[in-house]
């Protein structure tokens, strides 16, 4: 905060000095402040998909397929509902805890760490993306298409394979970013700057796009 | 931890390209990448207003035309639109003004994310060549009306069902990716990339006007783009989004329970804030112009700025006043009305800050300028029918007749683009190096203010006439009296003089970059860091060896026994050359 706003006083008056002080907003690298700023208008795609499936399920005039029954797995004899989607989405969790420790590494320099644990990642990942493809095979299998299924609303078909997919889209994206970035960890390639903000960035993404997986979850297969 | 310098504090690293490819093609500066995407603009902007041409000369002279049928009409609307409102003035106020000021303004070498400015371009390119190629499929382009409404947008017997609505999206869509690119980059180097001492209250308004505009196109954008992925679905394979059970040529279509009222909600959301995207950049670079050319500080600096970022937060809570004829809750209206009426505030504030800023001022009526005043008229006119359209029971009758023609190209096409034409003649002079030829740029003013006049005063009549809009032909009515179809005509010939006065505009550009008189570095005498560059044009890196420094805000003109009549951005306060006796100078905009 600039000394002027202390003496001109108001809380309002100095945060908006702190904001708009010389140079630079943000006490980040610019890179960084862009990734937020991509995830946040990222974040108004998938709501407009989200708020977009939830009101054709209102509007459609055929009822809605029961999620639990039509994701259920049949295992050993018995139906679990939702066991597949439980496990991709423990599986997408624990990714991102394996992403912030290789931001933690990062911070000390450690270059196979950093990548190893960016590769796992990005394992976990593209195994994520292999389940969905599985999940994908098993409707499309039993009848679900975009434009029909036996179970009900059409619309749930249409939503479901637009919203996981755009979803898997990302994820996919994210695995090849990962992979290019622990390459070049390997590499040596960011230490000619010393500069490891890359890792970080990397990071916000792949959280994102396991925070949107939350919000499909809860939206898409509990409701 | 990883210690980082703020950029302006950063070693210079840029290296001057040398080729001609990496120089003007493959360009990562941002001026060149400014100039290819207003001119790729311009270019487009020129096939809309040839389309509009085409449409006022079938409304003028019915049945006289026979290239012209109703298809060919409702192409016509629809590419004119959609062009006009996303690729013209869009991309030319952000591709364009916003590469090209914003790092000059703030005291940037270039922009933080060149590369990725790049690509902003030649995905632009691609979405315009896309659009451009639906004229030329099977069906021609879509005729949807620019706002696409399904269920009609996709449905057979739609003039462009086959390839022009698959092209329209998909244009729209790379046209999205482009703008994101684009601008992640510009609202970046707004926050991190200010020179020492350009805190955000000394930026000009040209500045801050970009600035919100790309923040509200970075939130609104998405929703267009869902709309375009999901109409692109229904269309492609079927699925139900927007399409409910309907019967089209008489027979039912294999869709089912969609809706297609969403559809407007999302386009809408974007819609709306799409108007401010355009707006607000034309607010804050008319407020520059009319500051330098008045030789007087911009009146009431940071209401302006706050007005900015009022309407840009406003504008995201109005969109359903586009569907007050759409079938709502009558609620929901009234919530509309009243944040649309809301909205009327800030803007007020805007334009009395702008006349107040002429007031007493030391007016230099040059080109410029006469296009900035003319923006005041044309504006105070759309505005001021907006308020009558913002209120649900006035607006349903007049909702698809000509007085909202009228109205929005008023408020959102001629205002825009008088604030356009103002920008370009004003900082052509940077860009070039060259000064314009100042008797064509007046009879280039004159004719297209006082043209769109005739075009769309009488439009405001047919519409309370009740004159429909959209109809390829009115055809014969108790309602609509003869002198309404001789109106039609002169509007038409107002149009047909309006288009052809362009050219004017055009051959000056060109004549000026060939001929024109070298223009000084600065020649309107303005204050803001663009005109203090060491070369001009600016060269890649724009500073030469260092960064300048901001003393004070952008808008020091008629300085209180100063020398001259402004006082630079980057000059120290103890190098203001004051005259004899008049005492040291003080910095009056230092409340900040």
């Amino acid at each position: 905060m600039s000394e002027q706003a202390i003496k001109t006083g108001g809380h309002l008056q100095s945060i908006v000095h702190d904001w708009s002080d010389q140079k630079q907003a943000f006490h980040v690298p610019w890179g960084k402040l862009m990734m937020w700023i991509f995830l946040i208008s990222d974040t108004f795609i998938f709501s407009c998909f989200l708020v977009g499936y939830m009101s054709v399920r209102m509007t459609t005039t055929d009822p809605w397929p029961y999620p639990s029954e039509v994701f259920a797995l049949n295992l050993f004899g018995h139906t679990v509902p939702l066991i597949l989607i439980a496990i991709m989405t423990f599986i997408l969790i624990t990714s991102s805890g394996t992403m912030a420790l290789a931001v933690r590494y990062a911070h000390f320099r450690d270059k196979k760490k950093i990548a190893l644990l960016m590769y796992i990642t990005a394992l976990f990942g593209a195994s994520f993306v292999g389940m969905q493809a599985f999940e994908w095979t098993k409707l499309i299998g039993e009848g679900v298409r975009p434009w029909g299924n036996p179970f009900g609303a059409p619309q749930f078909g249409s939503a479901f394979f637009m919203i996981t997919g755009f979803h898997g889209l990302h994820v996919s994206v994210g695995v090849l970013y990962l992979s290019i970035v622990a390459t070049k960890v390997l590499n040596g390639v960011y230490d000619k700057k010393n500069n490891y903000d890359i890792i970080e960035i990397t990071g916000l993404y792949w959280h994102f796009v396991d925070l949107v997986w939350v919000f499909i979850f809860a939206f898409f297969y509990l409701w | 931890m990883t210690t980082y310098l703020p950029i302006a504090d950063q070693p210079s690293e840029l290296h001057d390209p040398h080729t001609f490819i990496s120089k003007y093609v493959w360009s990562q500066d941002h001026k060149v990448i400014a100039i290819q995407y207003g001119s790729t603009a311009v270019f487009v902007g020129l096939i809309a207003l040839v389309l509009s041409g085409l449409m006022r000369l079938q409304l003028g002279y019915p049945n006289t035309f026979a290239f012209i049928d109703p298809s060919n009409y409702l192409q016509f609307v629809t590419m004119h639109g959609m062009i006009m409102v996303i690729y013209l003035l869009t991309a030319l106020f952000l591709g364009g003004f916003g590469n090209y000021l914003i790092p000059l303004q703030i005291g940037a070498r270039d922009m933080v994310f060149p590369y990725l400015n790049m690509l902003s371009y030649w995905f632009y390119l691609l979405s315009v060549l896309i659009l451009l190629a639906s004229f030329f499929v099977h069906g021609g382009p879509t005729g949807a009306g620019w706002t696409l409404y399904p269920p009609q947008a996709i449905l057979r017997g739609t003039p462009g069902a086959d390839m022009g609505i698959i092209l329209m999206l998909a244009s729209l869509a790379v046209f999205i990716i482009a703008f994101t690119m684009g601008g992640l980059n510009y609202v970046t180097t707004v926050l991190q990339a200010r020179t020492h001492g350009m805190t955000m209250m000394r930026m000009p308004l040209s500045v801050w006007g970009i600035f919100v505009a790309t923040i509200l196109g970075l939130f609104a954008f998405p929703a267009l783009f869902v709309s375009a992925v999901m109409m692109t679905f229904d269309n492609l394979i079927g699925t139900s989004f927007f399409m409910p059970a309907v019967q089209s040529l008489g027979q039912n279509v294999a869709h089912t329970g969609g809706s297609p009222v969403l559809f407007q909600h999302l386009f809408w959301f974007f819609g709306h804030p799409e108007v401010y995207i355009v707006a607000l950049p034309a607010f804050g670079l008319v407020s520059d112009v009319l500051s330098t050319h008045a030789r007087k500080n911009i009146f009431g600096y940071r209401m302006m700025v706050w007005a900015i970022v009022a309407i840009g937060a406003l504008s995201f809570v109005v969109w359903a006043h586009h569907m007050y004829v759409s079938g709502m809750n009558p609620y929901f209206g009234f919530f509309f009305a009243f944040t649309t009426l809301i909205i009327a505030v800030p803007t007020a504030i805007k334009v009395y800050n702008w006349v107040l800023t002429l007031w007493q001022g030391n007016i230099r009526m040059t080109v410029p300028m006469m296009f900035a005043m003319g923006f005041i008229f044309t504006f105070i006119h759309g505005g001021l029918t907006g308020i009558f359209l913002g209120n649900v029971t006035i607006d349903l009758p007049l909702s698809d007749t000509y007085f909202v023609v009228a109205h929005f190209h008023m408020v959102m096409g001629v205002s825009p683009i008088m604030v356009l034409f103002a920008s370009i003649y004003h900082w052509f002079p940077k860009m070039s190096g060259k000064m314009f030829n100042v008797t064509l740029g007046k009879i280039h003013f004159w004719a297209t203010f006082l043209g769109t006049y005739a075009i769309y005063l009488p439009m405001h009549y047919l519409g309370i006439l009740g004159v429909p809009r959209r109809y390829y032909a009115i055809g014969t009515t108790s309602f609509i009296p003869d002198s309404a179809m001789a109106l039609n005509a002169n509007i038409t010939q107002a149009a047909l003089f309006v288009g052809v006065m362009q050219l004017v505009f055009i051959i000056n550009i060109i004549w000026s970059l060939v001929k024109g008189k070298p223009a000084g570095h600065n020649p309107w005498e303005a204050t803001s860091l663009e005109w203090q560059t060491p070369d001009t044009p600016p060269h890649h890196g724009n500073w030469g060896e260092k960064l300048p420094v901001v003393y004070r805000w952008a808008y020091e003109y008629a300085v209180p026994g100063a020398k001259d009549d402004f006082v630079p951005q980057n000059i120290p306060p103890e190098e203001v050359v004051m005259l004899p006796g008049a005492g040291k100078y003080v910095n009056r905009s230092e409340e900040h």
